[in-house]
């Protein structure tokens, strides 16, 4: 079956997930893959949505991070100051899932602004709960599709922590989270360097070409030693994905 | 004390110009016939405060009636953009709107310590991230048993708060469930308080004993609209509109179109009828 580079994207980070996961999910395309996960090969996800929603399990996807669905098939729904209290700072979570404006080659996010933060050139929605997200989970995966304005040789505004300046910078903070351990795209997988912490290409997904990720990424992309070839979406992965979307977009228009 | 009272008697009576309000609701339960109400009555100067401004406030900024907003996350949660806060603050347009800028932990925790009558909230936050260079008041606090240097932010402390509610009996205590957010502290932190309500009922009738209830004393205004969230949602009443959200995208992106909609659609409209369409079939932007 042919797929689009955004459903690759979605099902190959979605095979990252564990059903033993105790997931914090952002809204869009994390919501997607950790939904396709769980109704995949993670059954027992347990997802976790900044509204206070608990091991929820959405028929559709949210569009919204609070939409009843997500409250309606929940263990348990708790007010947000509990939320960001017992459970993430807490120490409860072990995966964060984060999508981003904009990421550097450290796995630093902005979604805050373009330009200068006074006079912006353009304001984006801010941070929400991704700084103590990306610092208080267990580890972080973020997935983005991959473009030169977005993938960017230095962030304008550091709204969430990756690896900071490189390998070491989270410690010298007091920080004992891993942050992020995957970086997935439309075109390609990193995952840090052991020795830098810059993240680095580790497997390609089928018909992608390194002249391509390098036309879309800002910094000077590097290469694990063995780098791997993504395996392509299976007709199962997308047949649940594209239901999921359907039912999705259905329930959206009404 | 609770007092039942008009919606536009509840927002004369308690929120004046320059005043800090927060319209708390956490994509659930947003009280937007209320800020359509603060809209009509051109409430000015006003200090907005919520985690995640959704499209109520985009109108709020929009009409001009906004000096500064505090917030955590500003966006159409799904679609994109809020365009008329991009609109003044990339602008200027129809003012100069101040930003008092949190991540959500820090406001989630700045309302808590509101509520429980502290100074300031303390959390273990901020790392490495560059909010704090541009927010003076994010700062500081060394633990004094452990050495730990957390994160600190002053309490949020709103003149007014105002939330929608599912449910209010006769003596005005006042019930929700569901995604319940911030509003409970929200209205604990604020100095007084309009809820609206779905329904009015002589008794809650079964419930948890956990369920979240404001007693009646620590309220000021109720007010019955129902649909008062519309398009956000009434767990249990009706649905969010997505759709009118993803509408929403087109009607704001261009000064003259919001404008024209903020004419129909508030100021010449009344509360019930923008909240009526809560009940409506298939009812969008």
């Amino acid at each position: 079956m042919s797929y689009s580079p955004t459903e690759i994207m979605t099902i190959v980070a979605s095979r990252f997930l564990r059903t033993s996961d105790i997931c914090f999910v952002g809204i869009g395309a994390p919501s997607a893959a950790c939904n396709l996960a769980r109704l995949t090969h993670a059954p027992g996800i347990t997802l976790i949505y900044e509204s206070g929603t608990l091991g929820t399990r959405p028929d559709v996807l949210p569009l919204s991070i609070g939409d009843g669905e997500l409250c309606d098939t929940a263990l348990t729904t708790v007010s947000v100051p509990e939320m960001f209290r017992y459970w993430l700072q807490g120490g409860r979570i072990t995966l964060g899932f984060l999508g981003g404006a904009q990421i550097d080659c450290f796995g630093n996010l902005n979604t805050t602004v373009v330009g200068d933060y006074a006079n912006p050139k353009v304001r984006l929605p801010g941070g929400g709960g991704a700084p103590e997200i990306a610092s208080s989970c267990g580890e972080v995966f973020i997935i983005m599709a991959m473009n030169p304005r977005a993938f960017m040789a230095k962030l304008p505004f550091i709204t969430s922590m990756g690896h900071g300046a490189g390998k070491g910078s989270r410690e010298a903070l007091g920080l004992s989270t891993k942050g992020p351990t995957r970086l997935i795209t439309d075109l390609c997988l990193f995952e840090p360097d052991p020795e830098t912490s810059e993240l680095i290409v580790t497997a390609i997904h089928p018909g992608v070409t390194r002249e391509m990720i390098q036309a879309q990424c800002g910094w000077p992309v590097h290469y694990a030693a063995q780098v791997g070839l993504t395996p392509a979406p299976t007709d199962n992965e997308l047949a649940v994905l594209r239901d999921l979307q359907a039912r999705t977009k259905q329930a959206h228009a009404a | 004390m609770a007092e039942f009272m008009s919606l536009s008697a509840a927002v004369e009576q308690h929120l004046r110009d320059g005043q800090s309000v927060a319209m708390e609701g956490f994509t659930h339960l947003i009280p937007y016939a209320a800020g359509h109400e603060v809209i009509r009555q051109g409430k000015r100067e006003l200090t907005i405060i919520r985690m995640t401004p959704d499209i109520l406030y985009d109108q709020l900024i929009g009409m001009g009636l906004v000096r500064k907003m505090v917030f955590s996350w500003g966006g159409n949660p799904g679609v994109g953009s809020l365009h008329r806060m991009r609109d003044a603050v990339e602008n200027g347009f129809p003012q100069r709107l101040d930003l008092e800028e949190h991540s959500h932990a820090a406001m989630a925790n700045a309302y808590e310590a509101g509520a429980a009558n502290l100074p300031f909230a303390v959390f273990r936050g901020y790392k490495g991230v560059d909010l704090p260079k541009v927010n003076p008041n994010i700062r500081s606090v060394t633990c004094p048993y452990t050495g730990e240097v957390l994160a600190t932010v002053p309490a949020i402390r709103p003149d007014v708060a105002i939330i929608h509610a599912l449910r209010a009996d006769r003596q005005g205590n006042v019930l929700l469930e569901g995604i319940v957010g911030v509003q409970k502290e929200a209205v604990l932190a604020a100095r007084s308080s309009i809820v609206t309500v779905e329904e009015i009922v002589d008794d809650f009738g079964p419930r948890s004993a956990n369920a979240v209830i404001l007693p009646r004393w620590t309220i000021g205004a109720i007010v019955h609209v129902p649909g008062g969230a519309y398009p956000s949602y009434a767990h249990g009443y009706y649905k969010r509109a997505n759709a009118f959200y993803i509408g929403w995208d087109a009607i704001a992106r261009e000064r003259e179109t919001f404008a024209a909609w903020m004419k129909a659609n508030v100021l010449e409209a009344s509360a019930d009828s923008f909240a009526g369409l809560a009940f409506g079939a298939g009812q969008s932007a």
